[in-house]
C-alpha cells in the first residue's frame, strides 16, 4: 500500500531522510520510533505531501505530492501537538467532513464513545480545549471517515486509561481494512498497539521487524491487587484505571486493556514496596 | 470551488476571533468616529464641505495606516500558522493547495477589506441621516480605491508569507517592504531630482510604480483633477494617461500588482516545502 523508494530530505546542508526503502502493506500496524531527530516526523511530512523530497512515496501508487486530494482523503491523521485553532469545536468538524465527505455525525459518535461531550463544546474554540480533549477530537475527526491508513504521532499520550481503552477498541475496528503508522519516541508507549516495528535513527531504517501479536487490541485482563497497607496515592494513581477497592481498602480489582498492560504496570511499579500481590489474568 | 469557500469561511471565522482583527477594526470605526466627534463635517477648509472633507481626510489616514497593518498581521497570522503547526494539521486533509491559498486570499481580503469599507460607509449612513450632503461620486472611487488598496497590501504580504520560513523573517521583510514604498514617496525622488542625477519623468516613473504613491496622487487627484498641488510632475501624468486615464490606472495597477503578487506567492508555496 505504502511505498518508499529511496527516500531523502535535506533542509539546507542538513539531511534529514538519507534513502528511506520501506514497503508497508494493508493491514500492517507499524510502530515508527525512533529518538529527536531521528526523521519520523519529516517522514510523515513527506508521506502527507507537505515536504518536497528526493525519491518517491506512493500510497495506492499515488504521488501524494500530485494527488492530494485523492491521497489524503483515504488518510486520517493525529497530530503529536494539536494546532492552536481558534474557530469553534463545531466548525472544525464540519471542515473536516465536508472535506473528507463524511457525515458529521459520525465525528460526533466516535468523539462521544471516547468520553467527550461534543455537543456541549461545540461552541468553544478548539485552543481552548484541554490538551485530553483536543487529543479525543483529532482522533474522532481521524477515524469518523473511510480512511484506508491511519498516520498518528503519539495518539494515545494525552488519554487517561478508560479512553485508552476505547481508543484501542476503535483501532481494533478498522484492523481488517486500514494500515496504520504510529509513531513515538518510546517503543514500549505503542508496542502492543503494532505487529511491526521499524526504527530510525539519523535519517535511516536500522530496525525492521515484526513482532509477536500475541495481545489483540480487544484483550482484557482482569487485575487483583492486593497492598500491605493503605496509601492515598496509590488510590489517586490507580482512579482512573476503575480498579474498586473492598472494604478495607487493601484488595483491588478491575478489567484492564490488553494494549494498555505494560503502561498500568509502570504506574503501578511506583509502588511496589505497597504490594503484597498482584495478578494479571485474560478472561 | 466549495473546497475553496470552506477554506475562506474558516479564515474568515479564525480571523474574527484574532486579536488583530479587532484591533484593526477598532481602529478604523474609531477613526470615523473621532472625525464626526471633532466635527470635521462642520467645518470648512479649501474649500471641502461636509462628508468630502472628512472623507479626504479619512482616506489619507487610511492610506498612512492600511498597507503595514495589513502587511504585518497577514505576514504574522500566515506564518505563525505555518510554525505553531495549523498548516502541519490542516494541509493533512484533503484540500487542494490552489483552493488552500486563494481560499485563505479571498477569506482574508473580506476581512481586511470590510472593516475600512464599513467605517466610510457608516459615515456616509450617518451623513444622510443626518441631512449632510454626501459626495457619491467621491465615495464610489474611494471605495474603488480601499478594495485595490486591501489586494495590492494583501498580495504583497501573502507573497512574502510565502517565502519567508519564520515569523521573524516575515514581519522584518513586510516592514522593510512598506519602509522602501514610503521613502519612495516624495522625499527620495524629490532628492534624487534635485541633485540631476535622474530624468524627471524616470523619477516621476518610480514614483507610479510605488503603489502609495498612486493611491495618494489618486486621492489628490479627485478634488484636483489637474494635479497642480503635484507641480511639474503633473505634466509627466496627465501627459501619460490624462485625468480618468489616471483615475483608471489608480485603480488597476495596485490590483494587478496584489494579484500578480499572491500568484506569485502560490507558485513558490505550491512547489517548495509546505511547512
Amino acid at each position: 500500500m505504502i511505498q518508499f523508494k529511496k527516500l531523502s530530505k535535506s533542509f539546507r546542508r542538513a539531511s534529514v531522510l538519507n534513502g528511506i526503502d520501506l514497503d508497508i502493506g494493508i493491514g500492517e500496524r507499524v510502530a515508527l520510533i525512533g529518538s529527536n531527530g531521528a526523521g519520523k516526523t519529516t517522514l510523515i511530512r513527506c508521506l502527507l505531501g507537505e515536504y518536497d523530497h528526493q525519491g518517491e512515496v506512493r500510497i495506492d501508487g499515488l504521488d501524494p505530492r500530485s494527488n492530494r486530494t485523492a491521497v489524503l482523503g483515504r488518510i486520517g491523521f493525529v497530530p503529536q501537538l494539536p494546532p492552536p485553532l481558534k474557530m469553534p469545536v463545531g466548525q472544525l468538524i464540519d471542515f473536516s467532513a465536508a472535506l473528507c465527505h463524511t457525515d458529521p455525525a459520525r465525528i460526533h459518535a466516535i468523539g462521544k464513545r471516547l468520553g467527550l461531550d461534543v455537543d456541549g463544546i461545540l461552541s468553544r474554540q478548539f485552543v481552548r480545549l484541554s490538551g485530553g480533549m483536543k487529543q479525543k477530537l483529532l482522533i474522532a475527526i481521524a477515524l469518523g471517515r473511510d480512511a484506508r491508513l491511519l498516520i498518528m504521532d503519539e495518539p494515545a499520550a494525552n488519554l487517561d486509561p478508560e479512553a485508552r481503552k476505547i481508543f484501542f477498541d476503535l483501532l481494533a475496528e478498522r484492523l481488517e481494512d486500514a494500515t496504520m503508522i504510529i509513531s513515538s519516541h518510546r517503543l514500549d508507549e505503542v508496542s502492543s498497539l503494532v505487529n511491526r516495528v521499524i526504527e530510525m535513527d539519523m535519517g535511516k531504517v536500522v530496525i525492521d521487524a515484526q513482532v509477536a501479536d500475541d495481545a489483540t487490541l480487544t484483550d482484557r485482563l482482569l487485575c487483583r491487587i492486593v497492598l500491605k497497607r493503605f496509601e492515598p496515592a496509590f488510590a489517586k494513581a490507580v482512579e482512573g484505571w476503575q480498579l474498586v477497592p473492598d472494604a478495607g481498602q487493601l484488595v483491588w480489582q478491575g478489567g484492564i486493556a490488553g494494549p494498555d498492560r505494560l503502561r498500568f504496570l509502570g504506574i503501578v511499579s511506583r509502588y511496589t514496596a505497597l504490594v503484597a500481590d498482584l495478578s494479571l489474568r485474560e478472561g | 470551488m466549495n473546497q475553496l469557500w470552506l477554506t475562506a469561511k474558516l479564515d474568515i471565522v479564525e480571523s474574527l476571533r484574532a486579536r488583530w482583527f479587532q484591533i484593526y477594526t477598532l481602529v478604523f470605526g474609531g477613526i470615523v468616529a473621532l472625525l464626526f466627534v471633532f466635527g470635521l463635517t462642520e467645518s470648512r477648509v479649501l474649500g471641502f464641505i461636509g462628508l468630502s472633507r472628512l472623507l479626504v481626510t479619512y482616506i489619507q489616514l487610511t492610506m498612512a495606516i492600511l498597507p503595514i497593518f495589513v502587511l504585518i498581521t497577514t505576514v504574522r497570522s500566515v506564518a505563525g500558522d505555518r510554525e505553531a503547526g495549523v498548516f502541519e494539521y490542516l494541509l493533512s486533509l484533503p484540500v487542494a493547495l490552489q483552493a488552500w491559498f486563494w481560499g485563505k486570499f479571498l477569506g482574508r481580503y473580506l476581512v481586511v477589506f470590510a472593516p475600512v469599507f464599513l467605517a466610510m460607509f457608516g459615515a456616509v449612513i450617518w451623513a444622510s441621516i443626518v441631512d449632510i450632503e454626501v459626495p457619491w461620486n467621491m465615495f464610489a472611487y474611494y471605495t474603488g480605491l480601499l478594495a485595490a488598496m486591501a489586494l495590492c497590501f494583501l498580495g504583497i504580504g501573502m507573497l512574502i508569507s510565502a517565502f519567508a520560513r519564520t515569523t521573524d523573517m516575515a514581519q522584518g521583510a513586510a516592514f522593510m517592504i512598506w519602509l522602501v514604498l514610503l521613502l519612495f514617496l516624495d522625499l527620495i525622488l524629490l532628492g534624487v531630482m534635485i541633485q540631476g542625477r535622474v530624468d524627471p519623468e524616470l523619477a516621476v516613473t518610480l514614483a507610479l510604480v510605488n503603489p502609495l504613491q498612486v493611491f495618494r496622487t489618486a486621492a489628490l487627484a479627485m478634488f484636483d483633477p489637474q494635479l497642480i498641488v503635484l507641480g511639474p510632475s503633473a505634466y509627466v501624468i496627465l501627459d501619460l494617461f490624462g485625468t480618468d486615464g489616471f483615475r483608471l490606472f489608480a485603480l488597476a495597477y495596485p490590483a494587478l500588482l496584489g494579484l500578480g503578487s499572491a500568484a506569485l506567492g502560490y507558485f513558490l508555496f505550491r512547489r517548495g516545502d509546505l511547512l
